[in-house]
Protein backbone atom coordinates (compact mmCIF):
# COMPACT_ATOMS: atom_id res chain seq x y z
CA UNK A 1 0.00 0.00 0.00
CA UNK A 2 1.41 3.40 -1.07
CA UNK A 3 1.22 6.07 1.31
CA UNK A 4 -0.12 8.21 -1.25
CA UNK A 5 -3.26 5.87 -1.25
CA UNK A 6 -3.98 6.46 2.40
CA UNK A 7 -6.52 9.42 1.99
CA UNK A 8 -6.75 9.22 -1.60
CA UNK A 9 -7.85 12.56 -3.72
CA UNK A 10 -7.75 14.37 -7.00
CA UNK A 11 -6.37 17.84 -8.30
CA UNK A 12 -6.08 19.18 -11.56
CA UNK A 13 -5.28 22.82 -12.49
CA UNK A 14 -5.87 23.96 -15.93
CA UNK A 15 -4.67 27.30 -18.34
CA UNK A 16 -7.30 29.02 -19.95
CA UNK A 17 -7.15 32.48 -22.31
CA UNK A 18 -5.99 34.56 -18.89
CA UNK A 19 -7.98 33.46 -16.61
CA UNK A 20 -6.77 29.75 -15.08
CA UNK A 21 -8.98 26.33 -13.31
CA UNK A 22 -8.59 24.52 -10.16
CA UNK A 23 -10.13 21.69 -8.87
CA UNK A 24 -10.52 18.61 -6.76
CA UNK A 25 -12.73 15.77 -5.03
CA UNK A 26 -13.99 16.29 -1.95
CA UNK A 27 -13.54 13.12 -0.62
CA UNK A 28 -11.64 12.71 3.03
CA UNK A 29 -11.08 8.67 3.58
CA UNK A 30 -9.10 6.67 5.95
CA UNK A 31 -7.96 3.81 3.35
CA UNK A 32 -11.67 2.47 2.59
CA UNK A 33 -13.69 4.30 4.62
CA UNK A 34 -14.91 7.63 4.12
CA UNK A 35 -15.00 10.05 6.48
CA UNK A 36 -16.40 12.97 4.97
CA UNK A 37 -17.41 14.34 1.65
CA UNK A 38 -16.95 18.37 1.85
CA UNK A 39 -12.99 18.47 2.57
CA UNK A 40 -11.31 21.40 0.89
CA UNK A 41 -7.97 20.31 -1.15
CA UNK A 42 -7.70 23.76 -2.57
CA UNK A 43 -6.14 26.55 -0.10
CA UNK A 44 -6.49 29.81 -1.37
CA UNK A 45 -3.28 31.49 -0.76
CA UNK A 46 -3.78 35.20 -1.69
CA UNK A 47 -6.58 36.68 -4.04
CA UNK A 48 -5.12 35.55 -7.25
CA UNK A 49 -3.30 32.56 -6.00
CA UNK A 50 -4.20 29.28 -5.25
CA UNK A 51 -2.70 25.75 -3.74
CA UNK A 52 -4.15 22.20 -4.36
CA UNK A 53 -2.35 19.26 -1.73
CA UNK A 54 -3.32 16.01 -2.39
CA UNK A 55 -1.45 12.74 -1.10
CA UNK A 56 -1.25 12.24 3.05
CA UNK A 57 -4.10 15.18 4.50
CA UNK A 58 -1.75 15.63 7.69
CA UNK A 59 0.84 16.28 5.92
CA UNK A 60 -1.00 18.44 3.66
CA UNK A 61 -2.67 20.54 6.61
CA UNK A 62 0.84 20.75 8.24
CA UNK A 63 2.41 22.19 5.09
CA UNK A 64 -0.28 24.55 4.39
CA UNK A 65 0.40 26.50 7.71
CA UNK A 66 3.69 26.78 7.52
CA UNK A 67 3.01 28.33 3.71
CA UNK A 68 0.55 30.39 5.11
CA UNK A 69 2.97 31.64 8.12
CA UNK A 70 5.72 32.47 5.30
CA UNK A 71 3.92 34.11 2.85
CA UNK A 72 2.35 36.37 5.31
CA UNK A 73 5.36 37.33 6.51
CA UNK A 74 6.28 37.62 3.20
CA UNK A 75 3.23 40.11 2.61
CA UNK A 76 4.09 42.09 5.97
CA UNK A 77 7.81 42.58 4.59
CA UNK A 78 7.35 44.00 1.14
CA UNK A 79 4.02 44.75 0.95
CA UNK A 80 2.95 43.07 -1.61
CA UNK A 81 1.72 39.53 -2.50
CA UNK A 82 4.21 36.80 -3.61
CA UNK A 83 4.29 35.91 -7.52
CA UNK A 84 2.99 32.56 -8.49
CA UNK A 85 6.63 31.69 -9.70
CA UNK A 86 7.90 32.66 -6.02
CA UNK A 87 5.58 31.02 -4.64
CA UNK A 88 6.38 27.80 -6.67
CA UNK A 89 10.15 28.24 -5.77
CA UNK A 90 9.41 28.66 -1.90
CA UNK A 91 7.25 25.36 -1.93
CA UNK A 92 9.74 23.49 -3.38
CA UNK A 93 12.57 25.03 -1.38
CA UNK A 94 10.36 23.45 1.64
CA UNK A 95 9.65 20.37 0.22
CA UNK A 96 13.34 19.65 -1.09
CA UNK A 97 14.47 20.76 2.21
CA UNK A 98 13.16 17.03 3.37
CA UNK A 99 14.69 15.59 0.73
CA UNK A 100 15.57 12.39 3.07
CA UNK A 101 12.25 12.45 5.41
CA UNK A 102 9.67 13.85 2.45
CA UNK A 103 6.12 15.48 3.27
CA UNK A 104 3.69 13.08 1.58
CA UNK A 105 1.83 14.88 -0.95
CA UNK A 106 1.99 16.32 -4.54
CA UNK A 107 1.34 20.08 -4.50
CA UNK A 108 -0.58 21.90 -7.29
CA UNK A 109 0.01 25.67 -8.00
CA UNK A 110 -2.00 28.08 -9.79
CA UNK A 111 -1.91 32.02 -10.09
CA UNK A 112 -2.37 34.55 -12.04
CA UNK A 113 1.27 36.34 -12.83
CA UNK A 114 2.33 39.72 -13.99
CA UNK A 115 0.13 41.29 -16.90
CA UNK A 116 -2.71 38.60 -15.45
CA UNK A 117 -0.65 36.10 -16.95
CA UNK A 118 -2.04 32.22 -15.51
CA UNK A 119 0.44 30.30 -14.34
CA UNK A 120 0.49 26.72 -13.16
CA UNK A 121 2.66 24.05 -11.70
CA UNK A 122 3.07 21.18 -10.24
CA UNK A 123 5.94 19.47 -7.84
CA UNK A 124 6.70 15.57 -6.97
CA UNK A 125 7.22 15.32 -3.09
CA UNK A 126 10.54 16.79 -3.14
CA UNK A 127 10.05 19.62 -5.16
CA UNK A 128 10.69 18.69 -8.63
CA UNK A 129 8.74 21.40 -10.17
CA UNK A 130 6.97 20.83 -13.72
CA UNK A 131 5.92 24.13 -15.10
CA UNK A 132 3.52 23.20 -17.92
CA UNK A 133 1.32 25.37 -20.63
CA UNK A 134 -1.61 23.71 -20.50
CA UNK A 135 -2.72 21.35 -17.37
CA UNK A 136 -1.28 19.77 -14.41
CA UNK A 137 -2.51 16.58 -12.90
CA UNK A 138 -1.74 15.02 -9.14
CA UNK A 139 -3.27 12.13 -6.80
CA UNK A 140 -4.40 8.75 -6.66
CA UNK A 141 -6.74 9.08 -10.33
CA UNK A 142 -3.74 11.05 -12.17
CA UNK A 143 -3.56 8.42 -14.58
CA UNK A 144 -6.82 8.91 -15.40
CA UNK A 145 -6.52 12.31 -15.12
CA UNK A 146 -3.68 12.50 -17.78
CA UNK A 147 -5.68 10.60 -20.12
CA UNK A 148 -8.85 13.13 -19.62
CA UNK A 149 -6.49 16.12 -19.80
CA UNK A 150 -4.90 15.26 -22.83
CA UNK A 151 -8.09 14.28 -24.72
CA UNK A 152 -10.12 17.20 -23.78
CA UNK A 153 -7.66 20.35 -23.09
CA UNK A 154 -8.09 22.99 -26.02
CA UNK A 155 -5.92 25.90 -25.78
CA UNK A 156 -7.21 29.49 -25.22
CA UNK A 157 -10.11 28.35 -23.72
CA UNK A 158 -12.89 31.25 -22.63
CA UNK A 159 -13.73 30.97 -18.55
CA UNK A 160 -17.40 28.88 -19.11
CA UNK A 161 -16.03 26.37 -21.46
CA UNK A 162 -12.74 25.97 -19.06
CA UNK A 163 -14.89 25.21 -16.45
CA UNK A 164 -16.74 22.84 -18.13
CA UNK A 165 -13.84 21.13 -19.58
CA UNK A 166 -12.17 20.87 -16.10
CA UNK A 167 -15.38 19.52 -14.41
CA UNK A 168 -15.86 17.05 -17.55
CA UNK A 169 -12.37 15.84 -17.11
CA UNK A 170 -12.27 15.54 -13.09
CA UNK A 171 -15.47 13.02 -12.83
CA UNK A 172 -14.62 11.42 -15.28
CA UNK A 173 -11.22 10.67 -14.02
CA UNK A 174 -12.66 10.32 -10.36
CA UNK A 175 -15.43 7.77 -11.55
CA UNK A 176 -12.39 5.34 -12.38
CA UNK A 177 -10.62 5.66 -9.13
CA UNK A 178 -12.23 4.58 -5.42
CA UNK A 179 -10.03 6.95 -3.63
CA UNK A 180 -11.58 9.84 -4.85
CA UNK A 181 -14.72 11.47 -5.66
CA UNK A 182 -17.98 12.11 -3.75
CA UNK A 183 -18.66 15.74 -5.54
CA UNK A 184 -16.28 18.40 -7.23
CA UNK A 185 -14.81 21.61 -6.28
CA UNK A 186 -13.67 23.92 -9.12
CA UNK A 187 -12.70 27.54 -8.82
CA UNK A 188 -12.21 29.59 -12.11
CA UNK A 189 -10.54 32.47 -11.93
CA UNK A 190 -10.06 35.61 -13.75
CA UNK A 191 -8.55 39.09 -13.41
CA UNK A 192 -12.01 40.27 -12.21
CA UNK A 193 -13.51 37.47 -10.32
CA UNK A 194 -13.08 34.11 -8.57
CA UNK A 195 -15.78 31.87 -9.37
CA UNK A 196 -16.35 28.83 -6.75
CA UNK A 197 -18.56 26.14 -8.09
CA UNK A 198 -19.69 22.59 -6.22
CA UNK A 199 -20.09 20.39 -8.66
CA UNK A 200 -22.65 17.08 -8.28
CA UNK A 201 -21.15 13.82 -8.53
CA UNK A 202 -21.58 10.27 -8.29
CA UNK A 203 -21.45 9.00 -4.44
CA UNK A 204 -19.36 6.37 -4.31
CA UNK B 1 2.33 23.77 15.84
CA UNK B 2 4.94 24.34 18.12
CA UNK B 3 7.38 23.21 15.60
CA UNK B 4 6.05 26.28 13.31
CA UNK B 5 7.44 28.27 15.65
CA UNK B 6 10.32 27.26 15.87
CA UNK B 7 11.52 26.71 12.25
CA UNK B 8 11.63 30.68 11.88
CA UNK B 9 15.07 31.68 10.11
CA UNK B 10 16.29 27.55 8.91
CA UNK B 11 19.76 27.81 8.49
CA UNK B 12 19.42 26.01 4.95
CA UNK B 13 20.78 22.77 4.01
CA UNK B 14 18.62 19.46 4.56
CA UNK B 15 15.99 19.20 7.46
CA UNK B 16 15.64 15.33 8.85
CA UNK B 17 12.87 15.66 11.13
CA UNK B 18 10.09 13.82 9.49
CA UNK B 19 12.67 10.75 8.90
CA UNK B 20 11.19 8.67 12.64
CA UNK B 21 7.68 9.01 11.17
CA UNK B 22 8.60 8.12 7.66
CA UNK B 23 10.63 5.27 8.67
CA UNK B 24 7.49 4.01 11.08
CA UNK B 25 5.14 4.23 8.64
CA UNK B 26 8.15 1.84 6.05
CA UNK B 27 7.94 -0.57 8.75
CA UNK B 28 3.57 -0.81 8.74
CA UNK B 29 4.48 -1.76 4.82
CA UNK B 30 3.82 1.46 3.45
CA UNK B 31 5.84 2.31 0.53
CA UNK B 32 7.43 5.93 -0.45
CA UNK B 33 5.79 7.51 -3.47
CA UNK B 34 7.99 7.65 -6.62
CA UNK B 35 10.24 10.89 -6.99
CA UNK B 36 10.00 11.92 -10.45
CA UNK B 37 12.99 10.79 -12.31
CA UNK B 38 14.57 11.87 -15.37
CA UNK B 39 15.23 8.91 -17.64
CA UNK B 40 16.86 10.52 -19.78
CA UNK B 41 19.77 10.61 -22.25
CA UNK B 42 21.94 13.44 -22.04
CA UNK B 43 25.68 13.92 -24.18
CA UNK B 44 28.07 16.13 -24.43
CA UNK B 45 31.00 16.91 -27.14
CA UNK B 46 33.84 18.80 -27.95
CA UNK B 47 34.17 20.75 -31.15
CA UNK B 48 36.86 22.23 -32.86
CA UNK B 49 35.58 25.87 -31.07
CA UNK B 50 33.97 24.43 -28.04
CA UNK B 51 31.29 22.29 -26.05
CA UNK B 52 27.81 21.22 -27.50
CA UNK B 53 25.54 19.86 -24.89
CA UNK B 54 22.44 17.52 -25.51
CA UNK B 55 19.63 16.36 -24.15
CA UNK B 56 16.16 14.90 -24.81
CA UNK B 57 12.86 16.46 -22.85
CA UNK B 58 11.16 13.63 -21.18
CA UNK B 59 10.73 12.81 -17.00
CA UNK B 60 8.69 10.29 -15.65
CA UNK B 61 6.86 9.39 -12.36
CA UNK B 62 7.04 5.71 -12.48
CA UNK B 63 6.20 4.29 -15.60
CA UNK B 64 4.12 7.60 -16.65
CA UNK B 65 5.46 10.61 -18.79
CA UNK B 66 5.09 13.20 -15.66
CA UNK B 67 6.50 16.19 -17.98
CA UNK B 68 6.75 16.05 -22.03
CA UNK B 69 9.05 19.44 -22.20
CA UNK B 70 11.24 19.45 -19.52
CA UNK B 71 14.52 21.41 -19.16
CA UNK B 72 17.52 19.32 -18.50
CA UNK B 73 20.19 21.73 -19.60
CA UNK B 74 20.66 23.77 -16.73
CA UNK B 75 22.68 26.99 -16.40
CA UNK B 76 25.45 27.24 -14.16
CA UNK B 77 27.50 30.38 -15.34
CA UNK B 78 27.52 32.06 -18.41
CA UNK B 79 30.07 29.90 -20.05
CA UNK B 80 29.22 26.94 -18.44
CA UNK B 81 25.85 24.75 -18.63
CA UNK B 82 25.64 21.34 -17.16
CA UNK B 83 22.75 18.61 -18.10
CA UNK B 84 21.08 16.49 -15.63
CA UNK B 85 20.09 12.91 -15.30
CA UNK B 86 18.46 10.88 -12.40
CA UNK B 87 16.35 12.04 -9.74
CA UNK B 88 14.59 15.81 -10.99
CA UNK B 89 14.93 17.93 -7.90
CA UNK B 90 18.15 16.41 -7.24
CA UNK B 91 19.67 17.76 -10.04
CA UNK B 92 17.87 20.76 -10.08
CA UNK B 93 18.45 21.86 -6.36
CA UNK B 94 22.01 20.85 -7.15
CA UNK B 95 22.50 22.48 -10.18
CA UNK B 96 20.52 25.64 -8.68
CA UNK B 97 23.18 25.46 -5.63
CA UNK B 98 26.46 25.39 -7.53
CA UNK B 99 25.03 28.16 -9.95
CA UNK B 100 24.63 30.25 -6.85
CA UNK B 101 28.31 29.59 -4.85
CA UNK B 102 29.89 29.94 -8.78
CA UNK B 103 28.28 33.36 -8.91
CA UNK B 104 29.79 34.73 -5.16
CA UNK B 105 33.02 32.71 -6.33
CA UNK B 106 32.95 35.12 -9.21
CA UNK B 107 32.29 38.21 -7.12
CA UNK B 108 34.84 37.05 -4.58
CA UNK B 109 37.66 36.66 -7.84
CA UNK B 110 36.61 39.59 -10.40
CA UNK B 111 36.99 36.46 -13.49
CA UNK B 112 35.17 34.23 -15.68
CA UNK B 113 34.40 31.29 -13.41
CA UNK B 114 36.09 27.72 -14.68
CA UNK B 115 35.11 24.94 -15.52
CA UNK B 116 36.73 22.57 -13.13
CA UNK B 117 35.75 24.77 -10.04
CA UNK B 118 31.84 24.08 -11.04
CA UNK B 119 33.39 20.15 -11.18
CA UNK B 120 34.90 20.54 -7.80
CA UNK B 121 31.98 21.91 -6.17
CA UNK B 122 29.59 19.61 -7.99
CA UNK B 123 31.44 16.97 -6.72
CA UNK B 124 32.43 17.91 -3.43
CA UNK B 125 28.95 17.98 -2.47
CA UNK B 126 27.54 14.46 -4.60
CA UNK B 127 30.54 12.56 -2.44
CA UNK B 128 29.62 14.14 1.20
CA UNK B 129 25.99 12.80 0.85
CA UNK B 130 27.61 9.31 -0.62
CA UNK B 131 25.37 8.79 -4.23
CA UNK B 132 21.83 9.62 -1.94
CA UNK B 133 21.94 12.98 -3.65
CA UNK B 134 20.64 10.59 -6.96
CA UNK B 135 22.46 13.17 -9.62
CA UNK B 136 24.34 12.42 -12.91
CA UNK B 137 25.55 15.02 -14.71
CA UNK B 138 27.51 15.75 -18.03
CA UNK B 139 28.80 19.63 -17.35
CA UNK B 140 30.53 21.89 -20.52
CA UNK B 141 31.82 25.15 -20.51
CA UNK B 142 34.43 27.01 -22.14
CA UNK B 143 37.01 29.12 -20.10
CA UNK B 144 40.11 31.01 -20.78
CA UNK B 145 42.08 27.68 -20.88
CA UNK B 146 40.06 26.29 -23.05
CA UNK B 147 36.72 23.83 -23.70
CA UNK B 148 36.04 21.25 -21.03
CA UNK B 149 33.82 18.48 -21.12
CA UNK B 150 33.25 16.31 -17.53
CA UNK B 151 30.71 13.24 -16.29
CA UNK B 152 30.02 13.45 -13.04
CA UNK B 153 28.46 10.56 -10.89
CA UNK B 154 26.10 10.37 -8.13
CA UNK B 155 28.90 8.70 -5.53
CA UNK B 156 31.31 11.66 -6.99
CA UNK B 157 33.51 10.45 -9.22
CA UNK B 158 34.34 12.41 -12.41
CA UNK B 159 35.50 11.81 -15.92
CA UNK B 160 37.20 14.13 -18.48
CA UNK B 161 36.32 13.49 -21.83
CA UNK B 162 36.44 14.36 -25.70
CA UNK B 163 32.45 13.26 -25.38
CA UNK B 164 30.24 11.92 -22.85
CA UNK B 165 26.72 10.42 -22.49
CA UNK B 166 24.84 9.86 -18.94
CA UNK B 167 20.95 8.86 -18.10
CA UNK B 168 19.15 5.50 -19.54
CA UNK B 169 19.66 6.44 -23.18
CA UNK B 170 23.61 6.77 -23.06
CA UNK B 171 24.43 3.03 -24.08
CA UNK B 172 21.88 4.44 -27.50
CA UNK B 173 23.64 7.82 -27.67
CA UNK B 174 27.32 6.48 -27.29
CA UNK B 175 26.78 3.73 -29.52
CA UNK B 176 26.28 6.95 -31.99
CA UNK B 177 29.42 9.07 -30.81
CA UNK B 178 31.36 5.61 -30.97
CA UNK B 179 30.70 5.31 -34.64
CA UNK B 180 30.69 8.94 -36.00
CA UNK B 181 33.14 11.23 -33.54
CA UNK B 182 36.28 12.68 -34.66
CA UNK B 183 38.50 15.37 -33.43
CA UNK B 184 37.67 18.80 -34.94
CA UNK B 185 34.32 18.68 -35.79
CA UNK B 186 32.47 22.16 -37.06
CA UNK B 187 29.84 23.70 -35.70
CA UNK B 188 26.43 22.45 -37.71
CA UNK B 189 28.60 18.43 -37.83
CA UNK B 190 28.39 19.10 -34.24
CA UNK B 191 24.98 19.72 -33.55
CA UNK B 192 23.66 17.46 -36.29
CA UNK B 193 26.16 14.36 -34.57
CA UNK B 194 24.44 15.25 -31.06
CA UNK B 195 21.00 15.27 -32.79
CA UNK B 196 21.82 11.95 -33.89
CA UNK B 197 22.58 10.74 -30.44
CA UNK B 198 19.85 12.29 -28.76
CA UNK B 199 17.21 11.08 -31.15
CA UNK B 200 19.07 7.53 -30.81
CA UNK B 201 18.20 7.60 -27.45
CA UNK B 202 14.40 9.03 -27.92
CA UNK B 203 13.75 6.37 -29.98
CA UNK B 204 15.21 3.62 -28.44
CA UNK B 205 14.61 4.07 -24.89
CA UNK B 206 11.69 4.12 -23.31
CA UNK B 207 13.13 6.44 -20.57
CA UNK B 208 13.50 9.02 -22.84
CA UNK B 209 11.53 10.97 -25.38
CA UNK B 210 9.68 14.24 -26.76
CA UNK B 211 11.99 16.72 -28.13
CA UNK B 212 15.57 17.73 -28.93
CA UNK B 213 17.42 20.27 -26.74
CA UNK B 214 20.88 22.01 -27.79
CA UNK B 215 23.13 24.04 -26.33
CA UNK B 216 26.53 25.33 -28.13
CA UNK B 217 29.12 26.97 -25.82
CA UNK B 218 31.84 28.95 -27.46
CA UNK B 219 34.80 31.39 -26.17
CA UNK B 220 32.70 34.37 -26.45
CA UNK B 221 29.03 33.39 -27.32
CA UNK B 222 27.05 30.39 -26.18
CA UNK B 223 23.19 29.30 -27.81
CA UNK B 224 20.33 27.72 -25.71
CA UNK B 225 18.16 25.92 -28.81
CA UNK B 226 15.49 25.04 -26.51
CA UNK B 227 13.27 22.32 -28.84
CA UNK B 228 15.99 22.85 -31.62
CA UNK B 229 14.21 19.25 -33.20
CA UNK B 230 10.42 18.05 -32.14
CA UNK B 231 10.31 14.59 -33.98
CA UNK B 232 7.32 13.54 -31.70
CA UNK B 233 4.59 15.91 -32.97
CA UNK B 234 1.08 14.94 -31.78
CA UNK B 235 -0.35 12.99 -35.13
CA UNK B 236 -4.09 12.70 -33.69
CA UNK B 237 -5.50 15.60 -33.22
CA UNK B 238 -9.32 15.02 -34.04
CA UNK B 239 -10.86 18.50 -35.69
CA UNK B 240 -14.10 17.35 -34.80
CA UNK B 241 -13.36 18.56 -30.86
CA UNK B 242 -14.47 17.05 -27.54
CA UNK B 243 -18.14 19.07 -27.32
CA UNK B 244 -20.18 18.00 -23.93
CA UNK B 245 -23.73 17.08 -24.74
CA UNK B 246 -24.36 16.49 -20.72
CA UNK B 247 -23.41 19.77 -18.78
CA UNK B 248 -21.60 19.37 -15.35
CA UNK B 249 -24.53 19.67 -12.74
CA UNK B 250 -23.71 22.59 -10.22
CA UNK B 251 -24.97 22.89 -7.03
CA UNK B 252 -23.67 25.78 -5.74
CA UNK B 253 -21.59 28.75 -7.24
CA UNK B 254 -20.06 31.60 -5.20
CA UNK B 255 -18.71 35.04 -7.33
CA UNK B 256 -15.84 36.77 -5.56
CA UNK B 257 -15.48 39.99 -7.23
CA UNK B 258 -11.32 40.48 -7.15
CA UNK B 259 -10.21 44.10 -6.09
CA UNK B 260 -10.05 46.50 -9.84
CA UNK B 261 -5.98 47.29 -9.62
CA UNK B 262 -5.81 51.05 -8.73
CA UNK B 263 -4.26 52.83 -12.26
CA UNK B 264 -2.52 55.99 -11.16
CA UNK B 265 -2.83 58.67 -13.61
CA UNK B 266 -1.40 61.67 -11.92
CA UNK B 267 1.23 61.79 -9.54
CA UNK B 268 0.89 63.21 -6.52
CA UNK B 269 2.68 66.11 -5.03
CA UNK B 270 5.97 65.84 -2.96
CA UNK B 271 5.19 66.40 0.69
CA UNK B 272 6.62 69.59 1.92
CA UNK B 273 7.83 70.23 5.14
Amino acid sequence: MSIFEYNGGAIIAMVGKNCFAIASDRRFGVQLQTIATDFKKIYRVSDRLFLGLSGLATDAQTLFQRLMFKHKLYQLREERDMKPETFASLVSAILYEKRFGPYFIQPVIAGLGDKDKPFICTMDSIGAKELAKDFVVAGTASESLYGACEAMFKPDMEPEELFETISQALLSSVDRDCLSGWGGHVFVVTPTEVKERILKGRMD
Amino acid sequence: MSKVAMDVPAKGGFSFDLCKRNAMLAKDGVQLPPFRKTGTTIVGLIFQDGVILGADTRATEGPIVADKNCEKIHYLAPNIYCCGAGTAADTEAVTDMVSSQLNLHRYHTGRQSRVVTALTYLKKHLFSYQGHVSAALVLGGVDFTGPHLHTIYPHGSTDTLPFATMGSGSLAAMAIFESKYKEGLTREEGIQLVTEAICSGIFNDLGSGSNVDICVITKDNKEYLRNHLQPNPRTYVSPKQYSFTKKTEVLLTKITPLKEKVEVIQAGDAMEE
